[in-house]
């Protein structure tokens, strides 16, 4: 890859993401636990904002790559509460690691960051902009069970705010899919989101009713809907139950559709639907490993 | 002699050298020195002429800066507020080139980003940084999109007029 930062899933081109894919399935294949090729490497994590599975998954990758993590700890615990800005942090943490790892509250943090370092810095998220190694993730789970081309998509939720929706968004414009987008009004696809996928030549097809597309699609991504975007509990509840599947509701859907989440989930996804062959958001998850350690390997 | 032209001879010609913006949009006079960074401070001679009947356009303003010649670099910012705005150099009172502001690709520093939640809002050691769109312009941070009211969005010092 000729990639030195990964900042948006906008910035890798479809061969990138084949690359990245690829490797995927070969550490995976290998057994990754016996996968040693970087022993020495250090990968900083830097986690301004919560993570479980990112933190977690890149923290794995790289220790099962036969290298070791840094991790920044709690915010509270660090120099950011002595008013350190994020360009001296990162500056500072490049010369204790080989890759960096920042999830930020602020929508282009990662970008900014990149700006002050030469180590890799990798965006696992950056307030409401990007996530771009979870859409790696995602499209390795979808490549395994439905394919890229030639299928039709749905992403469903809080598309507005969702990162995971906007890398996921525009990254599927590389390859031969068609999105619909079902969300209510208010957390629909911001104008930055549309304006790319205008650019890339896809049509947005927007819905306020999963019912109406359900039947076609082979693949529906549910994101989560979160509570402090509304102003009240009621309207919450309301919106949010529009916005779930469960079991039921699958039986209009086709055989082969699967049903994906970058979790956590709360009540988007009813339990119900776990046991079904729709189900593949854990896997997901797990998918976090390889696709991770296929990142690293390629950029350190 | 039309008004316009009319109007030139009053409020251009009587310069002896600088430069003078001529066919700023209507009501942006003050955006365009605040852009400039031009407030008087450092001497030299400004003279504003604000929502001067135009016949191409309407009505429009007019800046006149003396001892001072602006390069295409300086001005070219201009055509995100004025796209219409033709710069003419002066010497010794004769117009020595004219030419019309040309769009430039990134605007960099003279913007302030409205997103709140943009890193360059936080404080951070970063100018922020746009690039200009057909219709817009666009934080390459945030990547928030702003289509209108781009004067408001300003952030460089007003001049002190």
């Amino acid at each position: 890859m000729r990639h030195e930062h990964v900042i948006t899933a906008k910035g890798l081109s479809r061969a990138d993401i084949e690359t990245v894919l690829d490797r995927a399935a070969e550490l995976e294949a290998a057994d990754s636990r016996a996968v040693e090729l970087h022993r020495g490497k250090i990968l900083a994590l830097l986690f301004f904002e919560p993570s479980t599975r990112t933190r977690l998954s890149f923290d794995a990758a790289i220790k099962r790559l036969g290298g070791d993590a840094i991790d920044m700890g709690a915010v509270d615990e660090s120099s950011v509460t002595k008013g350190e800005t994020l360009a001296d942090t990162v500056r500072v943490i490049e010369g204790y690691a080989d890759a960096i790892v920042l999830r930020h509250p602020s929508q282009g943090a990662a970008k900014m960051a990149s700006e002050f370092v030469d180590v890799p810095l990798l965006n696992a998220g950056d307030g409401a902009g990007h996530h771009p190694t979870q859409t790696l993730l995602d499209l390795y789970t979808m490549r395994k069970h439905v394919g890229l081309d030639g299928i039709s998509v749905g992403i469903m939720g809080d598309l507005k705010y969702g990162r995971t929706v906007h890398s996921l968004a525009t990254a599927l414009t590389k390859f031969d899919t068609v999105q619909h987008f079902i969300s209510p009004e208010s957390l629909a696809l911001p104008a930055n989101v549309r304006y790319d996928l205008h650019e890339a030549g896809s049509t947005v097809r927007e819905h306020r009713d999963i019912e109406d597309v359900l039947p076609e699609l082979d693949l529906l991504y549910v994101t989560r809907i979160q509570r402090e975007r509304f102003p009240d509990e009621r309207e919450y509840r309301d919106v949010a139950g529009e916005y779930g599947i469960d079991a039921a509701a699958l039986e209009r859907a086709k055989e082969h559709c699967k049903i994906m989440h970058p979790l956590p989930r709360v009540d988007e996804i009813d339990p119900s639907v776990d046991e079904t062959n729709h189900a593949v958001y854990f896997e997901q998850a797990h998918n976090g490993i390889p696709v991770r350690m296929a990142l690293l390997d390629l950029l350190l | 002699m039309s008004d316009d032209e009319h109007e030139h001879e009053l409020l251009v010609s009587k310069i002896e050298d600088g430069t003078v913006i001529d066919h700023v949009t209507g009501g942006q006079a003050l955006n365009v020195l605040a852009i400039l960074g031009i407030d008087g401070s450092r001497g030299e001679r400004v003279s504003v002429g604000i929502n001067v009947p135009s016949g191409r356009l309407g009505r429009k303003d007019i800046v006149k800066v003396e001892g001072r010649e602006l390069t295409p670099a300086e001005v070219d910012v201009l055509s995100l507020i004025a796209p219409n705005a033709t710069i003419n150099i002066i010497r010794g009172y004769d117009v020595i080139d004219k030419h019309r502001v040309e769009r430039t690709a990134v605007v960099a520093g003279i913007l302030s980003c409205p997103n709140p939640e943009c890193i360059t809002n936080a404080r951070e050691p970063v100018e922020t940084r746009f690039d200009v769109l057909d219709d817009g312009v666009r934080c390459v941070y945030c990547e928030s999109i702003i289509r209108e009211g781009l004067a408001e969005h300003i952030e460089v010092e007003r001049p002190s007029v």
